[in-house]
């Protein structure tokens, strides 16, 4: 039953780098690392039962914490990054107004 | 006894491998950002509570199954807040909720592009008028 289980993980983690690739935006790429290493944590955590050899789960649970921290990472640097431009955009468009009005 | 366990864990185990893989399924297939968000979200709650309880089921009382709880946990705590910085991050950088981009449409491409600013004062704008 293991292998039932273990495969159609597999499956979504195919599935999921699929769509990390094709994802047009950043973010459908962020959220398929982070199914793919949701999936990794459940996927160990089968693989200690089917091997029956329970020290995986300890791997499964410092990948679980390192794949929460690295998304939230990821997801900061790329929310700080959109922040950015939308402040440098809003300011250019600013001054083109203001040019503009002392024109008239 | 032991049967009845059995067959417990498997049907647990089997229904977790259905919600997962439709979840996979939907995260390549549905058409915007936020629908696969939801599909995403869908292997994130039901298929990790499923599988886990189905091998706790097979570990018995000893300390796999201690260990299986705290990955369980730890899952359910960080999936959602994930899932939350996620669409926060793409709402806040003027990804629009019903917008239909395929997999041929470059409106959200990686690279930085001029519509973003616009595309959230229509954003706004629209929410103005729903208020109104």
């Amino acid at each position: 039953m293991y292998y039932v289980v273990s495969f159609a993980i597999l499956i979504t983690m195919a599935l999921a780098l699929v769509r990390a690739l094709l994802g047009p935006s950043v973010y459908d790429r962020v959220l398929s690392v982070n199914v793919f290493g949701t999936k990794t944590t459940l996927l160990l955590s089968v693989i200690a039962f089917l091997y029956g050899r329970p020290d995986f789960l300890d791997l499964a649970l410092a990948y679980a914490m390192i794949n929460f921290i690295g998304i939230l990472a990821v997801l900061q640097f790329f929310q700080a990054r959109s922040n950015r431009q939308l402040n440098q955009q809003q300011r250019q468009q600013l001054h083109g107004e203001d040019l503009s009005d002392n024109r008239d | 006894m032991t049967t009845v366990i059995d067959i417990l864990s498997w049907i647990l185990l089997l229904a977790g491998g259905i919600f997962v893989f439709v979840g996979g399924i939907g995260t390549l297939r549905l058409p915007t950002f936020y629908t696969r968000m939801h599909a995403a979200s869908l292997t994130d709650g039901m298929g990790t509570v499923l599988i886990i309880l189905g091998i706790m089921l097979q570990a018995g009382w000893s300390l796999a199954a201690a260990k299986l709880l705290t990955i369980l946990v730890l899952l359910l705590l960080t999936g959602p807040t994930a899932s939350y910085a996620l669409a926060n991050a793409a709402l806040l950088s003027g990804m629009n909720l019903e917008e239909d981009e395929g997999n041929g449409n470059k409106a959200h491409e990686d690279k930085p592009h001029e519509d973003k600013v616009s595309d959230r004062k229509i954003s706004e704008n629209k929410l103005n008028e729903v208020e109104k």
